[in-house]
């Protein structure tokens, strides 16, 4: 391991070995624009000069507000330069929500991108103690007068006039950086109650950085795509930490409409995305395929079927049969190959998935093209840096090993413990929230429940709160079981009940769009939700995706208990306006067993059918009830598996 | 909102009447416009506004009256003689190549400032090359400042309404206007889409000082990004001032009320 440094002292390394090769990017003008490591660092230092000489200093924290761009990464290494604190913010929050942050990080000093940001400072100005507002794009800007308000360009004009005046300032301020300051702070979004700054240091960051640098062999020649929000921990490990420690070429899009245009020209070879990303693409590449000419289509259909077969495996190092090598290489020419190229991922040597669970087929789907799609789990407080899945050793189900310098341990109720270097110094100014997730022996509680499988790879399960016993003291994981059914696309929402019970039950929403296609090619006829959701053939259909998702849980270990006993499918769809999920389509499992208290006790019970009234909130706001007989359906459960005969 | 100072008359109408055989569209009307205003034509349907704009811009010869543009005046300016004196406009239906990409239906408003020859463009030689690098230097400035990246390349014809509607402006801009003339510029959007373009007209304005005068169905848009609003009913000018006088005008509230 090199010896320990600092963000600043990295760039500058960078800047003295490769002067001349790419650091930044960004496409403006439709022509991309490249920064040299010598320029970012003229730049870094110039901005860096310009705040001191506005009176920023050491421990001080900088604001930085908007899309990724160039200068905003260089900002962070200009506040870090003094010995500052990068406080980057989520550019879509409204000035109401920048208000809280502002204030509870005493933030003097901001620099945004435009007139958008802007205008929500000098609101949240109003509240809050924001002395300096520095601005990249002067569009619509002219004819502000606020106080403290200027360009970022004015400020490189101080701060080069700064420099001339004491020539080895910055340099001695680098100097003085150790690696254990705080070198960002990163709020985390609170679900409940306010967000909290986790404060990360130098050493933290750098750590995870080296330690997934050398995992995945990355090297400046590396090209990435930063275009997930800069307030972001992934981002900040992915387009900063590993920027300045690979030293590879991060590329700023032309703007968060165009990230898929410029994906294809970049064409980057290191690539992170959250599953909904990759979703999306897959989703356009089936459209695309429907409207195809039929040669088109029965060259995908005959190559991806092959791909299917032995494409993971070959990328795995596998045997697979000659046969299948010789028409692997050649679905590569006609089909995965153009298919690659137009998704821009052709030069993918590694890409990533975190932050929610993914779904087995289409982390299949990407796997089989030939992309080396991974997973990994962490999150801000461990500078999204605990598991990563070793090249190889790919399960769509769990999230890999413990990453270097990593240790990982289950608690005794399943929780997952991170101790390292990477987990967080402390929450900013709540010594009470710090005190409560890092324990006496330093390991950080993430608060999720977890298991390790037969070869040592992590299984992330559930939120650890939501973790419950079934009768028999066998662990229950709603979400985990829920996930599982929302995997197959017949089934929309499901929810499980089971703590404390010797059985588990489920609640299923069927995906209208999906079963009504699949009853029309069918003919069956239906009249609406209600009576499709009841008709028996839907149910014999459901019963198939719950058995198939018990014989899964069959070889989970201690799982194998949770397998669904009985399920019925709900007569409506689960929805926010009924306060039934969040806004962002959380099942609310407690409200929904009060709400629907008959079809839980009908299903523990073992009756046959239940009739149930229900309030519903039309879109409008007037308010109705429907009612329905709702039958309750057996699944088949299976013999727990050990894994050795699995 | 800002500095921009509202000069002098450049455009003065008087007098104008036109009619199609027996149909009068315009009678009588006179109606002027200041440097870097944004000036708005209102009136129910068939009042004569597109009309009125269409005298302006030298697609129609009224049968009476004059009109002054920068103190030159014509009885019949042609279209071109408009575009050359530097009138842009964009019309009620898009009048678009649809089968072209947004850049080069944006670059063909560049058209009056390209002086190379035909020989030098074909063989893409001399100054035809620097034009045209010259040329998109300034599109891409309006693709960025309209903010038509994501769609630099796709065939209109693919592009929904309210983003035509943005390529129109573009391409006008594209040509560095003195005056814009917008007729319906909101016609047909949604609430979002009608923001979005108010607000590229309000910095159209801001940016470029470039004189605006617009046609609107909606009065509400209008009176809120207007400096001054002429108002017409069957082909007469019943009102005319700022949005808060023409609001309170008494034949103004009768027109629109009587045609609600």
């Amino acid at each position: 391991m090199p010896e320990p440094t600092t963000f600043p002292r990295l760039l500058l390394a960078h800047a003295d070995a490769r002067p001349d090769a790419p650091a930044l990017r960004e496409k403006y003008l439709g022509i991309w624009q490249t920064w040299t490591w010598r320029e970012t660092a003229t730049e870094v230092r110039e901005v860096a000069a310009g705040l001191a000489s506005l009176g920023f200093k050491r421990g001080d924290n900088l604001a930085i507000i908007g899309d990724n761009r160039p200068q905003l990464y260089m900002a962070f290494a200009s506040a870090q330069c003094l010995g500052g604190v990068a406080v980057p913010m989520y550019q879509d929050a409204v000035a109401d929500e920048m208000t809280y942050v502002l204030d509870n990080a005493e933030i003097k000093f901001a620099i945004v991108e435009d007139q958008e940001q802007v205008d929500k400072l000098l609101e949240a100005r109003e509240k809050a103690p924001v002395e300096h507002i520095i601005f990249d794009d002067p569009r619509g800007l002219r004819n502000y007068s606020a106080p403290g308000l200027q360009s970022l360009e004015a400020l490189r004009a101080l701060g080069r006039d700064y420099m001339a005046k004491h020539p080895s300032f910055i340099d001695a301020e680098i100097e003085k950086g150790k690696t254990t300051d705080v070198s960002v702070m990163l709020y985390t979004s609170g679900t409940t109650g306010k967000p909290k700054g986790v404060c990360q240091t130098h050493e933290a960051f750098i750590t995870a950085a080296q330690g997934g640098v050398a995992f995945d062999h990355l090297v400046g020649t590396d090209n990435v795509l930063s275009y997930l929000p800069m307030a972001w921990v992934g981002d900040h490990l992915f387009s900063y930490a590993q920027w300045l420690v690979a030293g590879f070429t991060v590329n700023c899009p032309e703007s968060g409409d165009t990230v898929m245009i410029d994906l294809r020209e970049i064409g980057p070879t290191y690539y992170f995305a959250p599953p909904r990303i990759f979703e999306g693409m897959l989703t356009n590449v089936m459209i695309r395929m429907e409207d195809a000419s039929k040669l088109k289509r029965w060259l995908f259909d005959k190559f991806m079927a092959v791909a299917k077969r032995s494409g993971a495996k070959i990328l795995d190092g596998e045997a697979v049969s000659f046969g299948d090598r010789v028409k692997y290489a050649l679905g590569n020419v006609f089909v995965f190959g153009p298919l690659k190229n137009t998704l821009g991922l052709s030069r993918i040597r590694v890409a990533y998935t975190a932050g929610a669970a993914i779904g087995p087929d289409l982390f299949r789907f990407y796997r089989s093209i030939g992309i080396n799609l991974k997973q990994l789990y962490g999150q801000t407080e461990t500078c999204a840096y605990v598991t990563l899945q070793p090249d190889r050793q790919i399960k769509f189900d769990s999230v890999g090993k413990a990453a270097p310098s990593v240790e990982v341990k289950l608690a005794e109720n399943g929780e997952v413990l991170v101790r390292g270097p990477m987990v967080l110094k402390e929450y900013y100014k709540r010594p009470d929230a710090t005190a409560e997730s890092i324990d006496q022996e330093g390991y950080f509680h993430t608060g999720d429940a977890g298991v390790f499988d037969g070869d040592g790879h992590l299984k992330i399960i559930d939120r650890a709160k939501d973790v419950g016993r079934l009768a028999n003291d066998a662990m229950f994981a709603p979400n985990y079981i829920e996930n599982k059914l929302k995997f197959f696309s017949h089934i929309k929402e499901a929810v499980c009940f089971g703590h404390g019970k010797d059985a588990v039950m489920a609640f299923i929403n069927i995906d209208l769009t999906a079963v009504g296609n699949w009853a029309e090619r069918r003919n069956i006829v239906y009249s609406g939700y209600i009576d499709l959701a009841g008709k028996p053939e839907v149910y014999e259909l459901i019963r198939e995706c719950v058995e198939k998702c018990n014989a899964e849980l069959a070889t989970e270990g201690e799982l194998a208990h949770s397998q669904i006993a009985r399920f019925l499918v709900l007569h409506k769809e689960l929805d926010p306006d009924d306060d039934e999920l969040t806004r962002t389509r959380k099942v609310r499992r407690g409200f929904i067993q009060e709400k629907y208290g008959p079809l839980v006790d009908a299903l523990f019970s073992g009756k046959q059918m239940q009739h149930i009234e229900t309030q519903v909130k039309f879109e409008d706001g007037r308010t109705g009830s429907i009612a329905a007989d709702i039958k309750i359906a057996e699944a088949k459960r299976f013999p727990a598996v050990t894994k050795a005969a699995a | 909102m800002s500095d921009r100072k509202i000069g002098d008359v450049i455009l003065k109408a008087e007098n104008i009447s036109l009619s199609f055989g027996g149909v009068k569209a315009l009678t009588d009307i006179s109606l002027d416009v200041r440097e870097h205003e944004i000036r708005a034509i209102i009136g129910p349907n068939g009042a004569g506004k597109s009309s009125m704009l269409n005298v302006i811009n030298g697609v129609y010869t009224p049968q009476e009256g004059t009109i002054t543009y920068r103190g030159e005046q014509r009885k019949d300016m042609n279209t071109y003689a408009a575009a050359a004196s530097g009138i842009a406009r964009t019309f009620q239906n898009i009048a678009l190549f649809s089968g072209m990409s947004v850049l080069d239906n944006i670059m063909t408003g560049r058209n009056l400032k390209i002086k190379s020859s035909f020989v030098e463009q074909a063989l893409w030689i001399g100054r035809a090359r620097r034009e045209e690098m010259e040329n998109r230097k300034v599109v891409e400035e309006i693709i960025d400042f309209l903010q038509l990246q994501h769609v630099r390349k796709t065939p209109v014809a693919r592009l929904p309404y309210g983003i035509k509607k943005r390529v129109e402006l573009a391409r006008a801009l594209a040509a560095e206007p003195n005056m814009l003339l917008l007729d319906e510029p909101m016609a047909g959007m949604n609430v979002e889409e009608k923001q979005d373009m108010c607000r590229f007209v309000l910095d159209t304005n801001d940016q470029f000082g470039t004189t605006i005068v617009l046609i609107e169905h909606d009065m509400g848009v209008v009176m809120d990004i207007s400096d001054r609003v002429a108002v017409l009913d069957y082909g007469k000018k019943i009102g005319d001032g700022t949005p808060d006088e023409v609001r309170n005008n008494p034949e103004v509230i009768k027109a629109y009320l009587g045609a609600h």
